[in-house]
């Protein structure tokens, strides 16, 4: 987890549990994990940092809370400890503060709630429109016509293919990653040709239906180097859980080196021009 | 369940010159509230077990990485043992198990079960409104299940059987376009006749409601379950028309070639999902509403004392009810809606916390100063608060879009429903049927055995969702037969605490079996001073016809009513 502050709680819990088996894996969940992935683009720093501060404590608290008084009346108000039930069935100040102090909490959750749905809805220019397009069952990759309208299917290792001593991890390596540049922004225009599926990577902070007929858009700046999983988010038939998206974040030499190669390795023929304005939802 | 005998025959029992009908007779043609009732109930159990059993192959299957179970499932479902046939029946049986949770388990005990049993009991009615159209609704649920079960053996997606495409049946999956096959047209055939079951109930309802209140059971004398009853039958008359309109369409555009939801003809899927979910967010407070109404009436009773704040708790349902219909797109917030509709809705989702809170808080404050005696309908309903509560604040979390987008369709959004379902909705049903269980059957349950039931179901269900939570941070989707290898340690706990879970329902089984064995014969009022509702003044069983002449009742001094007369 990257974020400005120590984070809490969460991250102290995940460090009790192992890494990931491959240095430049940096978004994959490990196991017995608490908490969020660890994250590497600003949104996906928002969305935990604001779960963490804000969300943690009121949703345990008020856990807590409530556990605390059942317990509380539980052996303090039984039929042993108080043989004769009290009357008492009204009193408007106590009705009137858990009424408010509770519409109160929801209007200071509200704020950085409404700031971070901004930052995640509207789209910065982008320095990279990346199309994904997902069909039954495997992703599609186009890049912009002026980088060489390169376009690949991508597709998740078979179990022969894997190479777990290189690190691979099952069910989420495939064929063909995405490759990206550091840094950059990059808006991803999501759309399907069959059923509805669901672009997703957790640790860039993004999920997006891809539902045929529209084209959306979302976004990631990535903030580190690696390799990126996510998986289908929306069930589409038999392989939903054979669908994993791998984005690889390179520097911006190694994106134009891997560019050359995947001309040649996919033998583009003129690729999709795609609209650089985001059409903001 | 089916012991109803030894009825007290009033003087002017209308049926005093012949016995009631007897055996098939007396429950196929039942025209009795109790009756049917009980029919509901014995479906809900029924229902409630095959439901489990998805529920166990599920966690069976996900114990471990990769896949075990379903290829021998499949073989025997379908007898094709390929990957592919396993994967599908996998998906069949979660979407299965939803539906049939849903609405043949959750709504037929509820509103059908405790519902037909109680609302005329408490407000001192002989019978429902409309006895025949009762016992239309329980028999049409029958043939929706019939249906529902029956997809499961025929043709969905191309070669295998039964549909795959989750309870919420999205288009274009749900449509020709993923399920060509005739699975989906029956579970949308299933879906229209259980909406036509809930709709009659549902005027039914409001109907005896409004009308059949004994002289004295003013508006705000009604007890909680029966206004809880009243705006959960308002839910659905308003909220199924619509449903039954999006399945029709997504019904001609499988069969008659319209395309309201296929965008190569100029629909949209995301239609769909607006109208199913204008339904589907009312149909998670039809789960639940019911059970609030019950939790009052069993907290107050082994309370000893009146529901603290009885006007806020109305008004709290009246208001998660209206709420209720305006916060249907939070479940559509990562398909690409715009900004301005998502802070809409969060808005509205996160306001629908207070009413909530409110309650909560109502129930605790009416412990608050009583005489807890701790019998096991108070042991569910005690549970209920805290599980409730739990479920609760993930909902919040999830109402921020923001949040949202890291967390939907992850097993977060599993753990956050089941909180509120499978263990809310679930522990208020167990509250409400140990509490009538003595009222139903006259006879008493055995209090130990209700109470392991209760451990087992608590510790089990909590093992089972609790670490689902941990798995949603991580970012494991749902609806997955087989995960990456980091999410192995959660699934594997999270799979016994099914198994624990699941023997806890075999004592319950076990615990009816006994009760009925043992007959020990349960006093018209088992509970004692704190159960002040009608049902409590007549005998256990109640007769076969109560109050033919309505009781006048008189709140004097905030304690139990005073009822008059009536038979």
């Amino acid at each position: 987890m990257r974020g400005k502050f120590p984070v809490f709680p969460m991250g102290i819990l995940a460090l009790l549990a192992s890494t990931a088996a491959r240095a430049d894996i940096l978004g994959a969940a490990t196991s017995g994990q608490f908490g969020f992935q660890p994250t590497n683009s600003v949104v996906a720093d928002h969305i935990v940092q604001f779960h963490n501060y804000y969300m943690i404590p009121v949703t345990v608290g008020i856990s807590v809370l409530v556990f605390a008084l059942l317990i509380y009346v539980v052996f303090r108000f039984n039929e042993r400890a108080n043989p004769t039930p009290s009357k008492r069935t009204h009193n408007v100040t106590i009705e009137i503060v858990w009424t408010v102090v509770p519409a109160l909490v929801l209007v200071v959750i509200a704020f950085p709630s409404f700031r971070l749905l901004r930052e995640q809805l509207i789209v910065p220019a982008p320095d990279l429109v990346l199309k994904a397009t997902a069909s039954q069952w495997q992703w599609h990759y186009d890049y912009p016509k002026d980088v060489g309208g390169v376009h690949f299917d991508s597709m998740p290792k078979d179990d022969s293919e894997l190479d777990l001593a290189k690190g691979d991890l099952r069910l989420l390596t495939v064929d063909n990653a995405a490759v990206v540049p550091l840094g950059k922004v990059v808006e991803v225009d999501v759309t399907s040709t069959d059923v509805i599926h669901s672009f997703a990577v957790p640790s860039l902070g993004v999920r997006l239906d891809a539902i045929p007929g529209r084209l959306s858009q979302t976004w990631f700046k990535a903030e580190q180097e690696g390799v990126f999983y996510g998986q289908c988010s929306n069930i589409c038939g038999i392989n939903h859980a054979f669908m994993p998206i791998e984005i690889r974040v390179v520097s911006e030499a190694a994106y134009s080196a891997w560019l050359v190669d995947a001309k040649k390795k996919f033998a583009s023929v003129g690729g999709v021009e795609l609209a650089a304005s985001p059409l903001v939802p | 369940m089916a012991s109803v005998s030894g009825f007290v025959a009033s003087e002017i029992d209308p049926h005093a010159g012949h016995a009631p009908p007897r055996g098939l007779r007396r429950y196929l043609f039942s025209t009795n509230h109790k009756d049917i009732g009980t029919l509901y109930l014995c479906f809900a159990i029924f229902a409630g077990v095959i439901g489990s059993l998805l529920s166990i192959a599920i966690r069976a299957e996900l114990m471990s990485p990769g896949m075990h179970v379903f290829p021998l499932i499949s073989q025997i479902m379908s007898g094709d043992n390929s990957d592919g046939a396993a994967k599908n029946m996998y998906n069949v049986f979660f979407s299965a198990h939803a539906l049939v949770m849903i609405f043949f388990m959750v709504m037929p005990a509820m509103m059908g079960g405790f519902g037909n049993w109680f609302v005329p009991l408490m407000i001192g009615a002989p019978d429902m409104a409309f006895p025949r159209l009762n016992n239309l609704s329980f028999w049409l649920l029958v043939a929706s299940f019939t249906l529902m079960m029956t997809s499961m053996f025929v043709e969905g997606s191309p070669g295998m059987n039964g549909f795959a495409g989750g309870w919420v049946l999205y288009p274009p999956f749900s449509s020709t376009a993923g399920t060509p096959g005739p699975a989906a047209d029956f579970i949308i055939l299933s879906m229209h006749i259980a909406g036509a079951s809930s709709i009659v109930g549902a005027i039914n309802f409001i109907a005896t409601i409004f009308n059949m209140r004994a002289p004295g059971m003013t508006w705000f004398r009604l007890p909680l379950f029966v206004w809880s009853v009243l705006v959960t039958a308002f839910l659905l008359l308003l909220a199924l028309p619509v449903l039954a309109g999006a399945l029709t369409m997504l019904l001609t555009d499988r069969n008659f070639h319209t395309s309201f939801f296929d965008p190569a003809g100029g629909g949209d899927p995301l239609l769909f999902q607006h109208l199913f979910w204008f339904f589907g967010h009312p149909e998670v407070y039809i789960l639940i509403l019911p059970g609030f109404g019950m939790i009052s009436q069993v907290v107050s009773t082994f309370s000893r004392k009146p529901v603290f704040g009885y006007m806020g708790m109305v008004l709290a349902t009246l208001t998660i009810t209206a709420l209720g219909f305006v916060v249907w797109a939070h479940h559509m917030f990562i398909t690409g809606i715009p900004l301005g509709e998502q802070e809409f809705f969060v808005l509205t989702t996160m306001a629908i916390a207070v009413p909530t809170g409110v309650k909560v808080f109502s129930w605790i404050a009416t412990m608050w100063g009583g005489s807890i005696a701790m019998r096991a309908p108070m042991l569910w309903a005690i549970g209920f608060i805290f599980v409730f509560t739990v479920g609760g604040v993930t909902g919040v979390v999830l109402a921020n879009a923001s949040l949202d987008r890291e967390l939907h369709d992850t097993y977060y959004v599993v753990a956050h429903f089941h909180y509120t379902m499978s263990l809310g909705a679930v522990f208020s049903i167990f509250a409400g049927f140990y509490y009538w269980f003595p009222k139903i059957t006259g006879y008493m349950y055995d209090e130990r055995l209700a109470k392991i039931h209760f451990w087992l179901t608590f510790a089990g269900i909590n093992i089972v969702f609790l670490p689902q939570h941990f798995l949603g941070f991580a970012g494991m989707p749902r609806r997955q037969v087989d995960y990456a290898d980091a999410y192995t340690l959660w699934n594997f706990v999270s799979s016994i605490g099914a198994f624990i879970a699941g023997f806890g329902t075999l004592v319950f089984l076990y615990m009816l079996y006994e009760a009925f064995a043992a007959k020990r014969v349960a006093a018209a009022n088992p509970w004692g001073e704190g159960a002040t509702t009608l049902e409590w003044t007549v005998s256990s069983p109640p007769p076969f016809h109560q109050f033919e002449t309505p009781p006048a009742v008189r709140f004097d001094g905030g304690g139990a009513p005073i009822v008059e007369g009536g038979h």
